[in-house]
């Protein structure tokens, strides 16, 4: 079943670097590809590290593996991914009149997914 | 530009380039030692993780010099193509330009104001709504190294420097021994308010973690306190934030002698948007009734500021500029990139080193693909591959020289490794300038024929 969250797209040291190496490498693809999941919330959904979820909202979705975040970095029903093209998939084109679409603090839905993208 | 200014050879086919400049962020740090070993950097002194992974990885790349349509093609050629694509549309956008030099982004705008196009910069969807916000609350304001010489009070809201700016902390806002504040980190107090407790927690005294999208009612409750009214404590259900550990904080900005809150994409990217912005550069501006305090963005790119220097100087706007009407007007949302592109109105888009078909919204995304495009980056990248004319280019501060603009608004010198076979930014916009501009005098030029002469 399909939970709500909030998705926080943002920067990593990781994505920064790999995004040197270049947008083609492995490391870039697998940086902006990682959902990072409360430990709390990855307990009670009976998740774990490497599940593919699907998160998704009336823009778009994207589907990835999950991690456990690192010790308290999320609040429960937050959600962490490192900016990119998956991030963007659910981004709106309204900007409410300022030029920036909302790209953070983005409400979603998530749920186990079988299949891979 | 020549490479060889303050670099010394230390063994045949080993040079070392002292005080270069990096350009991966906004810190823009001028303190680089490299060691070059022909067309590679294999040292690179006193950069952070970010800025060794930049000069590791920008060597000089075998690729063709442009790409037409997916083909091959020379500078010229391509060059000639840029200039039929952009003349021939009715409503060009110019975008991007947060990396690349200012002498580059000269002629990028000058370009958009030939074909009366629309110029807008990555600001737009970083820190637009804190320019949107400088224009209506203004900006009390510092450099970076007065925060270096003087605060005792720094407050990081909605940014993560440990991650984003590795050595903003050591060479600017938090460890540094100045003036003032001699013993260094001791001297200072640093808050950190934000929706996730990141690596920046740790160097930071207080960690204030504010529910999401609450921002804009911490910084009201901040500016309430600043002005002594009394506050309910069901503050906290509004912000996650106890209305005592709010007074606290307020007394600490009350006693500093020098405070500065840098502020982050946190505030810019979340519901709210430029009344974040604003509501922090009020308080900022409000404590000035009892210290001294100033509000800065923390810029990411290396010369998004230099960018909006460039349109303000040139347009008196800072980004969103629409050149069409034969003079320049402003209205974000209205002549903004990802405005433009996702309500399908651009018909032809100049990219200069940026990828808004990996950042942009889908709209935006699936717009831009189908439109004309005429893109300069010296990496490949999905705006590249979908680009009608993609030019290979150097690499701004790794082979070219120029000025960049630290995010406090000081320029700094470009002090580049190596030459590169690409040509810069400068020398292809300059290239496609001079064909624009060839072509329109022959057209405005009354015809020989028709006169009779
Ligand atoms: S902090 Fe930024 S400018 Fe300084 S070395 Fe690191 S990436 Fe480069």
């Amino acid at each position: 079943m399909a939970e709500p969250f909030i998705l926080i797209p943002g920067r990593t040291s990781q994505q920064g670097v790999t995004l040197n190496e270049g947008k083609y490498t492995e490391g870039y693809r697998v940086e902006i590809s990682t959902l990072q999941v409360a430990p709390e919330d990855m307990q009670r959904l009976e998740l774990e590290d490497g599940d593919l979820v699907r998160v998704y909202n009336e823009v778009g979705e994207f589907t990835v593996p999950c991690v456990t975040a690192r010790g308290d970095e999320l609040p429960p029903g937050m959600l962490f991914i490192s900016y990119g093209d998956n991030s963007s998939r659910l981004m709106g084109g309204d900007t409410q009149g300022c030029g920036m679409p909302d790209s953070k603090g983005l409400d979603v839905f998530l749920e186990t997914a079988t299949v891979s993208e | 530009m020549s490479t060889t200014e303050a670099a010394t050879e230390t063994a045949p086919g080993l040079r070392v380039v002292q005080d270069a400049t990096c350009t991966f962020c906004g810190c823009v740090c001028d303190d680089m030692e490299l060691t070059v070993e022909g067309d590679r950097i294999t040292k690179a002194k006193n950069a952070c993780v970010l800025g060794k992974a930049w000069f590791f990885n920008h060597h000089v790349e075998d690729r063709p010099e442009a790409l037409i349509d997916g083909q091959p093609a020379g500078y010229e050629q391509a060059m000639d193509r840029a200039a039929e694509i952009l003349l021939s549309a009715r409503f060009p956008l110019t975008y991007g330009l947060s990396d690349t030099t200012t002498e580059a982004q000269r002629v990028a705008l000058a370009i958009t104001d030939w074909i009366g196009g629309i110029v807008d910069t990555t600001t737009s969807v970083c820190h637009g709504p804190s320019g949107i916000a400088f224009q209506g609350v203004g900006e009390v304001t510092c450099s970076l190294g007065e925060v270096k010489n003087r605060a005792d009070y720094v407050i990081f809201w909605g940014g993560n420097p440990a991650e984003s700016h590795p050595r903003h902390f050591t060479k600017y806002s938090l460890m540094p021994k100045g003036e003032f504040v001699p013993n260094g980190r001791k001297d200072r107090t640093a808050v950190l308010i934000d929706v996730r407790k990141t690596k920046s927690a740790k160097a930071a005294d207080h960690f204030l973690q504010v529910k999401p999208r609450r921002d804009f009612e911490l910084a009201w409750a901040l500016r309430a306190l600043a002005r002594g009214v009394e506050l309910d404590p069901s503050i906290e259900e509004t912000t996650g934030i106890s209305l005592e550990t709010l007074e606290e904080i307020m007394d600490g900005m009350k006693k500093a002698k020098f405070g500065v809150i840098l502020f982050g994409m946190g505030l810019t990217m979340t519901r709210g948007k430029h009344l974040n912005s604003e509501a922090v550069l009020a308080l900022a501006r409000d404590m000035n009734e009892h210290t001294r305090w100033s509000a800065k963005p923390m810029r990411g790119h290396g010369n998004v500021t230099g960018a909006d220097n460039v349109v303000s100087w040139s347009t008196g706007y800072p980004f969103g500029v629409h050149l069409g009407s034969g003079f320049p007007r402003f209205n974000p949302g209205e002549f903004t990139a990802s405005d433009v592109l996702a309500r399908g109105e651009a018909d032809a888009a100049l990219i200069i080193a940026s990828d808004p078909m990996s950042n942009f919204s889908q709209p935006a995304r699936d717009h831009l693909e189908g439109i004309p495009s005429v893109v300069l980056d010296p990496k490949l990248s999905d705006t590249a591959r979908t680009a009608s004319v993609a030019f290979t280019t150097s690499t701004y501060g790794i082979n070219t020289g120029g000025t960049v603009y630290r995010m406090d608004d000081v320029p700094i010198p470009l002090r580049p490794a190596f030459d590169s076979p690409y040509k810069s930014d400068l020398e292809i916009l300059r290239g496609i300038e001079s064909r624009i501009r060839q072509r329109q005098l022959a057209e405005s030029l009354p015809d020989p024929a028709a006169s009779g002469a």
